[in-house]
Order: structure tokens, then sequence, then C-alpha cells
């Protein structure tokens, strides 16, 4: 009889911080910029030069471990982790080993309705490395290989899980509450593809009941959502297999091959560094204040869970949908925006999630690239609530609107595309149209109920969609009843 | 004076000190470029035997001089150092000037940027005469692993001059420089200082910026004076010492008018001599100048005790692990990829290990070898972490002296100068001789070597240490002594050479 495997995933994320100027010089974070132009001796590593930390990097990582419910150390210091490669300059990282910043933390993740705590080791600073550009394939595949230090020196969280997850979708939730989360309190971008949240993971099998930890590989470069829940998804069939041929898992590191859609061995146990840390003597300990801890505290914005919470109890979200509004920060500040603006939740929230969200999907785009203000989303939704313009309008009005930033009512304006709901206008239309279609009359009359919409969407052809169509239908009924 | 021909003006210029020689400049009986030319001569007819510089910096020094002469004519309100010759450890760096720290991996590197005292020096007004050579990487005790070649000691050219900041120390001994700067980890300023007779003090850890010293052990390095008498001393910490920003290490204490503390009476001061720097290992002859200093000590008043360090067997040890294990990590960025020496390999691994091997000295490969096995996954607990807690009883051992004792009195250094050769093949030997100035940096707290008496016609040094940042006690006592001693002046006589 075959063995039950339980999955055992734990993540170990990097989340390059949006301040302004590098963790240990006064050089700019900004993305992109011509190769080695935000640069200075000291995030060089040039002889002689020391670091000195960067104040608002501290405050990051302490908002982003309160935002995850860690205790935040009183006393934390740097250390060295040493290792050769040309895209450290130094050769070694400054990184935090045994007194991280914050430890002890969790979040709550949601899965198929169901709620699960996932702890949350430690959240540790530490400064990034440069970019390599290889000549050939892999660095010892090239004749040469160029870098740029842009990147080096920009902060850094690590933020390390317990293995609490037990599949690819756990996995999946856990990244992307971390990101709504970290999003929220405003410290990174957050952007996967761009590389400023980076995830590995840990994976491990071990027979369902057994506390022990099977063995683990660990995942690296896997640079969405998706190819994380791919990998995983892979590499516990891999491990599955592995075990159930009788063979044993090498403790190894492996990484995401997006195009085959495979993990591969890149460097095992034997091969892994001694990093040799020790605490870096050049910078002093971290010694917190806890009143400026409650500060921080005190300046944290509405997390995605309470926000969640808000809009079922307050605003009469289905849970589902306040998951998914709550799930970005930018989707959730639009939404009470608009809110703010037409007291009809549900209606804003399908709005959003419709067309809104498919418009934005279509064009790779974000809430900030929109050009719809949320008063204009707000008065388009008015337009059709007091039935100026009908559903169907309102689509192609949004369709405008989402192209050119113009108000709705201008829109509508300029195509004439005021609904007729007056009766009277309508009447004579209704007339004719019950002239020329006596087939369906007979056919309505002898019980055929459906018949009606044809008769509807014959006044709204005559009217080149403008008659409201609940008024057509009503105005049928009276004509033809009697 | 006016009287004098040139030559004559130049043999006693460069025996002068910077406070006699200020004088002189502000008086108007000397210009800076005078001053200057008078050192760059003397670099120019002793180098062949001393070999004190890695760098002349001649064309700067003059161009510097002109400017300052030029302010003074105008009536510019000058800084202290104005248009006195200086020389810097070639382990600082100078903006656009080659900073080589002694080693072939850097015999190219030229800092785009200045170290916090080379601007300070700048700002006081000070000549840059040159670069100083040094043992590689700050790492030795007679300039021997110099990566370049050994610098002579200017009392005799069969001795060595000391070490790392040999250089430094004959510059200054010699008359090619009238201050200058060196480093500290062991004893690098306090040893050269002893075995080229004269001044030498090691601040406080904190009290002088390292931003732009090349690090060796970043948790002992200290930058600080060479000088000819203990008032030149006070003047250049003046300038250097102050908190730097750019230095998280750099203590936030205001720095102290050290000149205040030149006051000759030393009445009621009470002094330790703890009795584990004067026993075993310590040359009598050594221990003889030492009991002079004390008795000349107490004759103007001091009270002079026998103190008891119990710790101090087990800094050496504690040293040899903490300073190799930074060091092992601050050296690593010299890997051919940026700047310095590259030497090609076929791939990476074997460029970094081919630049490596052939860039760095034995003395240096020796301590990044330890430093990284002290590091290393097993061994930190037994080593390093241990060696930590040794420096804390060390440290302990100082602060109860303290409690006491106004400032401690040791020999500097076991023995004179030694020869050339006498103890580069025996590491062990070499390492003995910074037995008595290992602790101090330990402690992270100052010392000062001043000359008393010669052995053999060699300088000889006495230390005293002080409480942190209480860098005014040993430089009062050291005024007192020099104020009321003729063994506290000694002049090379550069037999052959002048």
């Amino acid at each position: 009889m075959g063995v039950q495997y339980e999955t055992v995933i734990g993540l170990e994320v990097h989340a390059e911080l949006k301040t302004n100027t590098k963790i240990f010089c006064s050089c700019p974070t900004e993305f992109g910029g011509e190769a080695n132009t935000h640069v200075c001796p000291v995030c060089l590593g040039l002889p002689g030069v020391l670091p000195v930390l960067n104040k608002r990097v501290l405050e990051f990582a302490v908002r982003a471990g309160l935002a995850l419910n860690c205790e935040i150390a009183s006393f934390s210091k740097f250390d060295r982790k040493n290792y050769f490669y040309p895209d450290l300059p130094k050769a070694y990282q400054i990184s935090q080993y045994d007194l991280p910043i914050c430890k002890k933390g969790y979040l709550d993740i949601m899965v198929d309705g169901t709620s699960k705590t996932i702890g949350v080791t430690r959240v540790h600073m530490e400064e990034d490395a440069g970019k390599l550009l290889h000549g050939g394939s892999t660095i010892t595949a090239s004749h040469y290989s160029l870098v740029d230090y842009n990147r080096t020196g920009v902060p850094l969280i690590e933020i390390v899980s317990e293995p609490d997850m037990r599949s690819a979708d756990e996995a999946r939730a856990y990244m992307e509450k971390l990101k709504a989360i970290l999003e929220y309190i405003d410290v990174s971008d957050v952007k996967m593809e761009q590389g400023s949240l980076r995830c590995d993971a840990n994976i491990s099998l071990r027979p369902a009941g057994s506390e022990k930890l099977g063995t683990k590989t660990e995942i690296k470069n896997m640079n969405s959502f998706r190819s994380l829940q791919r990998a995983i998804e892979y590499e516990v069939k891999r491990q599955k297999e592995i075990l159930e041929e009788g063979g044993t898992i090498i403790q190894e590191t492996r990484s995401w091959d997006e195009e085959k859609g495979i993990t591969v061995s890149m460097r095992s146990k034997e091969e892994a560094h001694d990093y040799r840390y020790f605490p870096d003597p050049d910078l002093v300990p971290v010694i917190i204040d806890p009143q400026w801890v409650s500060e921080i505290r005190d300046s944290l914005p509405e997390l995605p869970d309470a926000r969640r919470e808000r809009l079922v109890n307050e605003m009469g979200l289905s849970g589902y949908d306040a998951g998914i509004i709550t799930g970005s920060r930018a989707l959730a500040d639009y939404f009470d925006q608009v809110a703010a603006q037409y007291n009809e939740p549900k209606t804003v929230a399908n709005w959003l999630m419709g067309e809104f969200l498919r418009l934005l999907n279509a064009g790779s785009m974000e809430i900030k690239d929109s050009k719809i203000a949320p008063a204009n989303f707000a008065a388009l939704l008015k337009l059709q609530a007091d039935g100026t313009i009908s559903g169907k309008m309102a689509k192609a009005v949004f369709e405008e609107m989402f192209e050119t930033g113009k108000d709705p009512e201008a829109i509508v304006r300029e195509k004439g595309m005021v609904q007729i709901s007056d009766e009277d206008s309508l009447a004579f239309i209704i007339e004719k149209v019950i002239a020329s279609n006596q087939g369906s009359v007979q056919d309505y009359r002898a019980g055929k109920e459906k018949a009606i919409g044809f008769l509807v969407g014959q006044v709204m052809k005559e009217t080149k969609g403008q008659a409201n169509p609940g008024v057509v239908n009503k105005l049928l009924k009276q004509k033809l009843d009697t | 004076m006016h009287e004098r021909r040139e030559g004559e003006i130049n043999l006693s210029l460069t025996g002068l000190t910077a406070h006699e020689l200020c004088e002189l400049l502000r008086n108007r009986e000397i210009s800076s470029v005078e001053l200057t030319r008078a050192h760059l001569e003397r670099i120019n007819t002793l180098e062949d035997k001393i070999r004190a510089f890695v760098t002349v910096t001649a064309d700067l020094a003059l161009s510097q001089a002109k400017e300052t002469d030029a302010k003074r004519l105008r009536g510019e309100e000058l800084p202290p150092l104005a248009g006195i010759p200086v020389a810097l450890k070639d382990n600082m760096c100078t903006k656009g000037i080659k900073t080589t720290c002694g080693s072939k991996i850097l015999y190219n590197f030229i800092p785009p940027y200045d170290a916090a005292v080379a601007e300070k020096l700048n700002e006081a007004g000070a000549i840059l005469v040159g670069k100083c050579n040094m043992d590689e990487y700050a790492m030795g005790s007679s300039t021997e692993n110099s990566g370049f070649y050994p610098t002579r000691n200017p009392y005799d050219f069969n001795a060595v001059p000391g070490g790392s900041s040999g250089g430094s120390a004959a510059a200054v001994a010699a008359g090619e420089s009238v201050i200058a700067l060196g480093s500290d980890t062991g004893g690098s300023i306090r040893q050269p200082a002893a075995f080229c007779g004269v001044i030498g003090l090691k601040p406080t850890y904190g009290a002088v910026s390292r931003y732009g010293l090349v690090a060796y052990a970043s948790s002992l390095d200290q930058i600080g004076p060479f000088s000819k008498d203990v008032t030149d001393c006070a003047l250049a910490l003046n300038v250097i010492a102050g908190h730097d920003p750019k230095d998280s290490t750099s203590a936030p204490v205001d720095v102290p008018d050290y000149t205040k503390f030149l006051v000759n009476d030393i009445k009621g001061m009470k002094i330790g001599m703890p009795r584990e720097y004067t026993g075993q290992g310590i040359d009598p002859e050594v221990n003889v100048c030492l009991r002079q200093a004390a008795a000349r000590l107490e004759e103007l008043g001091a009270v002079c005790e026998e103190v008891s360090l119990p710790h101090t067997e087990y800094a050496l040890p504690a040293y040899y692990i903490i300073a190799p294990a930074e060091a092992s990590s601050n050296l690593a960025r010299y890997d051919g990829v940026q700047y310095g020496l590259r030497v090609e390999g076929d791939d990476i691994i074997s460029m970094y290990s081919k630049t490596r091997s052939q860039g760095f000295g034995e003395e240096v490969k020796r301590r990044i070898m330890l430093g990284t096995y002290a590091l290393s996954s097993g061994y930190y607990d037994a080593y390093y972490l241990k060696a930590l807690k040794v420096r804390t009883l060390v440290k302990q051992d100082f602060d109860k002296a303290f409690e006491k004792y106004d400032c401690l009195l040791t020999p500097t250094t076991p023995s004179v100068a030694f020869n050339f050769g006498d103890k580069i093949n025996d590491p062990l030997a070499m390492y003995l001789s910074d037995v008595c100035t290992i602790p101090v940096n330990l402690a992270g707290i100052p010392a000062m070597s001043m000359p008393f008496g010669m052995v053999k016609g060699r300088p000889v040094g006495i230390q005293l240490i002080g409480r942190a940042f209480d860098e005014g006690t040993l430089l009062r006592v050291g005024y007192a002594l020099e104020q009321n001693s003729d063994l506290t002046r000694p002049r090379p006589e550069l037999k052959g050479v002048m």
C-alpha cells in the first residue's frame, strides 16, 4: 500500500525597500539608469570606505515587522556574509545573522474559503548585490562578464516563513498576502517581474502524520506568482516520484526553468558556501527605542485583513469580492473613493472587478495608470442608476472614459447617447413596431412570453439602442395585454 | 637669523618641530615654500638610505606651499598647521594620489576620494610631502613585509624602523616630514615610534575617523600622529580628532583643545606600572630606562605604583584571532574585479586565485588563512567567540586599574629596534614585539609612546596608557617628562649620509 506524503513548504522572500537612497550610502535607489551611474566609493566597496545605516531602512523594516505581527528586537546588529562573486564588490554582503530586527510574526491566508495562519520566523535587513551581464550563458561559460553596481546597496528585507505551508496554493496565497501587506504599508514596490519582490522556496515531503521534516530542496529563480505555483507543483511531484521509487532526496539548491517547466540542480549541500558570518565591526549595534516603535505602529494604515472585514461587515460585500478588492491597496483605495461618491458598494465592486480590471489587464496596466478619476467612475454609475443611460451604454461610455479620461456626462452628450425613457416619445415607435410585426404579436398573445423580447429588440433597433429597455418592456405589455 | 645661508637654514629647519616652525612662518622669518623645499631636499638626500616613502608628492607640496604663502601675504587668517610639511601612511586614501597600502595588489590604485584625515590635514593647511612605506596592509612590525622595499631606521640602517607604520616614524625621525600619520591596530604607531625615537600616539578607538583608512582589522584600527615632541602631538591630534558621520564607529564626543593639557605639572598624579609588562621577555636594559622614567615622574610629584593586569598574557593570542578574522573579510575585496592588480585566468575562480596569490605577500596570506579558519563553521565559538571574551577580560583589567590610577606606564616594546632578518622568518618572535601594545588596542583605549633613553645607540620607547578619551592625561604626563628630562629628544646622527 502506498504511503501518503505531506508537503512542507517554507518561503524566503526578499523585498526591495523603496527608500530614496541606498542602505549604507546616499546614492539613489532608482530603478534603471545607465549602468554604474548610481554609485559612489561606499557602494563600490572601494578600499577604506565605511557603511552608515540609512535610518529609513530601519524604519521600513520595523514597519514590515509590525505589519507581520512580529516582535521588534530592542537590540539588533549587522553581520557580514562572506563569499566571492563579482556582483558583490566587498566580497561580503552586510546582512543580519543571529539577531534580526524582527522575529516571531505571522500572517493569515485564505485558501478555498478556509483561513490558516502561517508563521513568520524573522525579518532582517540586508544590502542587495549588483547585476551581472554575461558574455555567454553563465559566468563560467563566458569570455567576459559585465557588472552594473547601480543595484549594489539597495536595501532589502528578507522575510523568512515557518515551514507551515502544505501546498502550492497555500504558498501562492502566502506570497499574495505578503505582497499585499508590503504594498499597504508602502515599503516596497513588490513587483516580482522587476525583481523588487523575490522568492525562494524550501520544499520537502514527509509521510503523513510524521513530525520529522524530510530532506528539503531549495528552489530559486521564480519570477511570478504563476511560476512559484508551477515550480512548487513540479518539485513536489518530482520528490514524490523519487520517494515512491524508494529513492532519497538530495539536499540541494535547484533552479526553476520557466520555459521547460522543470527544476534543475544548481549545487548540492556539499558545495554550499560556508559564509563565515561574523558581526560587522564597521557598524554599531542597532538599539531601538520602544517609543519610536509605537510611533511607527500608530502610523500603520488599515491592513488587508482589517479592510476585508470592513468591506464585508460595513459595506455588505461578499467575502470573496472583499478579498479580491483588498488584495491590492491601490484597488481597495480606489474602491473606497468610488464608493464614497456612489453609495452602492456591490455595484461599485462589480464594476471594479469586472470592466475595470478587464481593461487594466488587457492593457497590462496598473490602477495608477488609469485615466478614470474615481469621481467620474461614480458619476457613470449614477447615470446608469437614474436611467439616463442603459447598462450597455454605460459599458461603452466606460471604455471611452478608460481611453480618454473624459467625464461620462460629456461623452453621453457628445454621442447623443441619452436613453429615451419618455413614454410619449416611445409610444409612437412602439405603435410602429407592433404594426409591422404582427406575427410576433400573435405569438405573444398566444402565450409565447418570449416573443416580447423580439419586439423590445425591434424598438431598441429603431431607437439605435437609446430606448430604456425597462420602459419599452412595460409599454409593450400595456399595449399587448389590453 | 637672516644672516644664515640657504643650506644652513635647510638643515636646521628639518630639525624643528611644527610649533617652532609655525612661529617662524607667522613671523615671516621663513616661507612655506622654503620650508617645503627644505623637506623635499632632505627627502632627496636621505631616501636612498631610508626609503620612508612610497610616493613623494613634491609638485603638489610646492604648489600647496605657494598657495599658503600667497594667503599669508594677503593677510588671510591661516589654519593651525598652515605650511607645515606632513606625510601620510600609504593606507590612507588620497584623492588622485596613489594609495598602495604597501601591497603589490594595490600598486596602481588611485582613490577617487580623500580619507577624512587627509581632508582634515588639508583644511588645517598642512602640506602633503608624500605617502609613507608600511608593512603590507599594516601587517607586520618591521616594514619587511612591504610589497616594495623595507624602510631603514634612521638611527642605524641595519635596524628595522618598526612597523607597520615604519615609513611614517622614520620620516619624522629623519626630518623628512615634520608630522606624519600612522595607523595602529596592535602597536603599529607606538612600536615604530619607539624604534625611531619619536612620539607616537594611538588615540582612543573612535576618536579619529577611520573613513578612508584601508581596513586591516576594523574593530582595532585607529589613526594617530607621529611627531618630534609632545606639543606637536597635541597640535596634530587637535586637527584629526572628532566625530565623523561617515564613520559609524566614530564617537560623538566633544574634542578638547589638547594643547591645554601641556601644563608641566603632574603633582599628585597616580601612575600604575603593570608588572606583567616588565617581566619575562623584556630586555633588562629597557626596564632600566623605564625605572629611570618612573623615578623622574616621582621627582615631579607623581606617585608610581605597581599594579597587576592579570589577563595580559592572553591578549596576544586573542589579538591573533580577532585581527586576522576581520582581515580575512576586509581583504576579500582585493579580487582583481574592480581595481588594483588583476592576473587573468581561465575563469573567474582562477582569476581570483592568481590575482590574490601574486598580489598578496606571505604575512598577509598567513593572516587571511588564520582568520578564515577562525571564522569557519564549527570553529567560530572555539576561536573567535572565545577571543572576544578574552578581549572583554583584558578591557576589564584596564577598567579596574583606572579606578585607582590616572594612567599606566610600561615599556612600548620588549627591546630596542632589532636588525633586518632577525625575526622575519619567525612569525611568533615578530608577533611578540607587539606584546606591550596589543592589549591597548583590544581595550580601545589611548596610549602614547615617547622616547626615553637609548640602548646600544638605539632609542627606547616608554608607553603611557590612559582611560578612553583621556588623551589629555597622556599628553600632560608626557609633556612634564619632556620638559624635565634630556632623555626624551634623541636625534639620529645619520652617519655617512648627512
